[in-house]
Order: C-alpha cells, then sequence, then structure tokens
C-alpha cells in the first residue's frame, strides 16, 4: 500500500496547433527557450535550460556565469510520445542527489491530428519531496515553500 | 547539500507513517477509523500521529468526543500550489514556443 503515491499527483494539459514531433522537440531540444527563467535554482541568473536527450541525460540549468545546476535526471526518452524526468529539487530550491527524494514528471504527447497535438503532463511521487529538506524547512516553520509562494505571488502580480 | 545537523526528521521514512498519511491525503479521519485500516493498535496508531503532528505534516481538530486528524493545509496544500503554478505558467510558455516554431524545417525558406 505505500507504494501508492501519498500526495495527489499535479497534472497539467495543453493543446497546441503544432505536428506531435514538433512539440515534442520544442519541449525538450528547445527547452531553454520557453521555460519560464524565473524558476531557476542557481545562484546566478539562468541563461538557459538544458534536458540531455536520452535516456539517464541530465536535466539541468546554466547560469549566465557558466555555472551549472542539476533539477534532474531522463527517465525515459521514448520520441515522440513520451518524456519522463526526475525533479530533485527540495524546498531550499536546491538540488538533492538522493534519488529517495525525487519526485517524478511524465509528459505524454497525442497527436489530435496531423498539425495539433495534446501535451499531458504528470508531477507525481510529491511525497519524496515533502520527505526531504523541505519537510523540515517548509513545513515545519516558515522559508522553504512558504517564502517560494510569497516570492512567486510577487512575481505573478508583478506581470501584465 | 547533503542534510547536515545529525538525523533529518524522517517522518515519512517509517511506513506506517506513509501508510496513516496515505489514508488522511484520502480524507479526514479519527484514530480509531485509521486502526481500522491497518495492523496496528489504536494506541499505535496515536503515537505515529503524534510524530506526524510535530512534524508539521498533519493537524487535528476536536469533534465533539473526537478528534479527527487530516494533513495540514499548510505544508503539502503549499507545496502542490506553488508546483501547479510553475506548471501552469511553463506549459503556457511551451504552448506558445511549440506553435511559433517552424512546421517543417525541410520547407524553411532561408
Amino acid at each position: 500500500m505505500s507504494s501508492v503515491p501519498t500526495i495527489p499527483p499535479l497534472t497539467g494539459t495543453i493543446t497546441v496547433d503544432a505536428p506531435i514531433d514538433q512539440a515534442f522537440h520544442t519541449f525538450t531540444d528547445s527547452f531553454g527557450s520557453w521555460w519560464p527563467a524565473e524558476y531557476h535554482i542557481g545562484q546566478a541568473d539562468m541563461g538557459t535550460a538544458m534536458l540531455e536527450p536520452r535516456e539517464g541525460g541530465r536535466w539541468y540549468e546554466q547560469g549566465v556565469d557558466g555555472s551549472e545546476c542539476d533539477w534532474g535526471r531522463v527517465l525515459a526518452w521514448e520520441p515522440p510520445h513520451r518524456l519522463v524526468v526526475t525533479w530533485q529539487i527540495n524546498g531550499q530550491w536546491q538540488y538533492d542527489p538522493d534519488p529517495a527524494h525525487a519526485s517524478e514528471i511524465e509528459v505524454r504527447f497525442s497527436a489530435d491530428g496531423p498539425d495539433q497535438t495534446t501535451v499531458t503532463l504528470e508531477h507525481r511521487h510529491l511525497e519524496r519531496l515533502v520527505d526531504g529538506q523541505a519537510l523540515r524547512d517548509g513545513i515545519t516553520g516558515g522559508g522553504g515553500w512558504t517564502s517560494l509562494l510569497e516570492l512567486f505571488a510577487k512575481a505573478a502580480t508583478n506581470q501584465p | 547539500m547533503s542534510t547536515n545537523g545529525g538525523e533529518g526528521l524522517r517522518v515519512l521514512g517509517d511506513p506506517t507513517r506513509r501508510a496513516i498519511f496515505e489514508l488522511l491525503a484520502r480524507h479526514p479521519c479519527a484514530v480509531g477509523e485509521l486502526a481500522q485500516q491497518l495492523p496496528i493498535t489504536r494506541s499505535a496508531v496515536s503515537q505515529h500521529l503524534r510524530v506526524l503532528k510535530d512534524g508539521g505534516l498533519v493537524v487535528s481538530q476536536a469533534q465533539g468526543t473526537r478528534r479527527i486528524y487530516r494533513l495540514n493545509p499548510d505544508g503539502v496544500t503549499a507545496l502542490r500550489a506553488y508546483l501547479d503554478r510553475v506548471w501552469a505558467e511553463a506549459l503556457t510558455a511551451f504552448g506558445k514556443a511549440a506553435q511559433a516554431a517552424p512546421s517543417d524545417p525541410e520547407q524553411e525558406d532561408p
């Protein structure tokens, strides 16, 4: 019974007017071109973010100063239909190398037609993140996720 | 980046506590209801609940003569809400990028 996720996964869906190959490759090869740059963990401002196109590949950001910070690993690489990566970022907004603290993101691409693709995203095993640093710092006392939420709220309100 | 300060508060490292946490994620429960669904005694459930509560994962509220336990909305909800917003924004940005990309590189004019 403990293999069932203890925190309900997050899901998101978007339909894009693009062929399935284009949708998959935009998501992966051009990851850094669309990922919102404010969501990053490095000390330096984010220059770009990359997802290495293979199973076991790194998912990481590169700062404007050239420094690199890991986010996770590619678990499944099945172009153009499916991608699974880990998200190993704890409540301190730092990479946590412990695989026991890795949440997973599965992205599925399905062709609705030659020029339309539905992309479904699931972020699961969130309890593994909670079991890390976030538990101590984010949930028991201020800081962590709570202050990130405040930062996010500020960022969101500043947007047009 | 390793956890410093000796033993971390591995509240969910215990399988029974994970099971309790999972049951409470489905719906709030009293101690008795939890004990019925688990192969442990009421007092063992109470002890685990105390650890979960001390860890900030669970909160309780008196309802008549019973005490109802549920997940701490400030912890788990905050985590989910934050990530939910991250993904909503990221998918929107992705959608724009995917539609802006050239549909067929071979037909692209220089």
